[in-house]
């Protein structure tokens, strides 16, 4: 029985070091000073610095780059929330002909490969004018986001009993505000974990930020096509920057993470 | 047609308009751009099939997609197995499987980078144990086979908890009732384990599947990073092909393939799902 604990345990450790060992790593060699990193007989530094941060940041443009990440996560959040939320109230509350078949092609269009549609969209864009925006890449992202918004939406309605609306719609109010003043404030947690994970989605996308614009570039796209010329401890320090708010997000939103992927994809 | 079909025409209109501006027209312009040649129709296609490096990409997707989704589904099922015994701190360690799942791949190949790379932590815990004096390379043209393994683990540890968390999900869904069944009519743990569980979690290991094997073919991040074009693969030589050879016929053509790729394992599995449907009758 010690055996079998210790033996059980030991798993649990392993697994815990296989999957944070990589993290630790990337934070240590962020900062790290460059000579200690380049010492093979170091592994780890005399001192932390700061300095591949600050440079990163304020000499290589990732200030910018990070603020314009900002905005196209903010940007296609409010639009995919706005156009998709819509939809997943009618996809749950409503039973209408052709249901099934919306359901399942908005299923299909998240496994399209943003790839496929990148290029299409650069020639779409030059015409209106929207190349090398952040509006343009916004917009693409809600593509990627809309859908996932579309049917997580729709579950997190699902989870919450009609009768409290009906029962508001009886006592006067209309559909509208019953579900302003009732569904609402009770889907706010399961949205705002959905809204998070958008954020990430966005946030994470590299290839069609990098090939929609040159010079208002997303972080991941800025480090895709510049940091990685520039000398190892600066792609660390990328890569610490990218990591923090996915960790972040993940810590906040653990309560719902099972049950939100359990079910994005039915 | 009723008032309620009206409303919910109407909330649903404004995504389907925008899916179809930004997905499906998109989409067809592809498949027109990568069709019109510059005599004939179907030149591009001609071409990229002449292209040695075409076959080694598809070469490369298909050995990688047929390294990772296997080792990935099998991790995941341990994992979620282990997770699931609820013990004291499982959500600690819940916590811990799930960082990778908010990571990006550049992010992956970046650290996996600050391990693998010369002066990274391997080679230089190696060196100060004193089993190796020279640092061991894994990336360059010359280690291709190094390469190639470096992104298949990089690959694995970013989206091993993509699969894992669908399979808790559903492993938390099975009635324990059956379980409890089970013991009484005294079945060992690999009993429960192969004649209960496993076929109980077929939808969500099928749908695990499908998902992971659909990204697999998109990959794109981790490889481009730790191994550029030394390791072609699909969704790699669709950026290279627009990026820096400013060609976005041979771009469409690549991304067309990808597309045709996705929609057969699609088929397949949605297939492959429903006839399960069918034979169950329920879930």
């Amino acid at each position: 029985m010690m055996v079998k604990k210790i033996l059980f345990w030991f798993v649990v450790f392993l697994v815990a070091a296989w999957f944070l060992t990589p993290v630790v790593f990337i934070f240590l060699a962020a900062l790290t000073p460059a000579q200690d990193y380049y010492n093979p007989h170091k592994i780890f530094p005399s001192h932390f610095t700061l300095d591949h941060l600050y440079k990163l940041f304020f000499v290589l443009d990732g200030w910018k780059a990070t603020i314009i990440s900002i905005e196209v996560a903010l940007i296609s959040i409010a639009i995919s929330f706005a156009v998709g939320l819509p939809a997943g109230y009618a996809m749950t509350r409503y039973k209408f002909p052709g249901k099934n078949a919306i359901r399942l092609s908005i299923l299909l269009t998240r496994s399209i490969p943003l790839i496929v549609l990148a290029v299409p969209l650069m020639v779409i864009y030059m015409r209106f004018n929207l190349a090398d925006s952040v509006m343009g890449v916004a917009l693409a992202h809600t593509a990627m986001i809309l859908p996932f918004v579309v049917l997580i939406t729709s579950s997190i309605f699902s989870g919450i009993s009609v009768e409290y609306e009906e029962a508001a719609m009886v006592f006067g109010l209309t559909r509208f505000k019953a579900f302003i003043r009732i569904t609402l404030p009770l889907a706010l947690p399961g949205l705002a974990a959905s809204a998070i994970f958008s954020f990430i989605m966005s946030w994470n996308e590299v290839f069609v930020a990098s090939v929609l614009t040159l010079s208002n570039r997303t972080l991941p796209a800025h480090i895709l096509n510049t940091a990685m010329t520039s000398p190892d401890y600066f792609k660390f320090a990328a890569g610490m920057i990218m990591a923090v708010p996915a960790m972040i997000f993940i810590f906040f939103t653990k309560k719902y993470l099972v049950s939100m992927w359990g079910i994005s994809l039915k | 047609m009723s008032e309620a079909k009206t409303v919910a025409w109407l909330l649903i209109l404004p995504t389907i308009l925008y899916l179809a501006f930004f997905i499906g027209y998109p989409l067809f312009s592809t498949f027109v751009m990568a069709l019109s040649g510059e005599e004939k129709a179907f030149d591009t296609f001609l071409n990229l099939f002449h292209d040695k490096t075409f076959w080694d990409a598809l070469k490369y997707t298909l050995m990688l997609a047929g390294v990772i989704v296997p080792v990935q589904l099998v991790l995941a099922i341990a994992l979620a197995l282990l997770v699931n015994t609820k013990f004291k701190g499982y959500s600690t360690l819940l916590y811990i499987v799930t960082i990778p799942l908010a990571l990006s791949d550049v992010t992956a190949a970046l650290m996996s980078y600050t391990m693998f790379s010369p002066m990274g932590y391997i080679n230089k815990f190696l060196m100060n144990l004193g089993l190796i004096s020279r640092p061991i390379y894994f990336f360059g043209f010359m280690y291709k086979t190094r390469e190639f393994w470096v992104i298949a683990l990089t690959e694995i540890w970013r989206a091993t908890p993509l699969v894992f968390v669908i399979i808790l999900a559903g492993l938390q869904s099975i009635n324990k009732e059956y379980l409890e069944a089970a013991d009484i009519f005294g079945f060992t743990k690999a009993q429960k384990l192969f004649k209960i569980i496993l076929p109980l979690l077929k939808p969500s290991i099928m749908s695990a599947l499908l998902m992971r094997t659909l990204f697999a073919f998109q990959i794109f991040g981790v490889v481009w990073m730790l191994a550029g074009r030394d390791i072609p693969v699909l969704a790699g030589e669709t950026y290279y092909q627009y990026i820096n050879l400013n060609n976005p016929k041979m771009a469409s053509a690549y991304a067309m393939i990808i597309a045709l790729i996705t929609l057969i394992i699609s088929y397949i599995y949605l297939f492959g799902l429903r006839s399960k449907h069918l034979e169950e009758g329920v879930r």
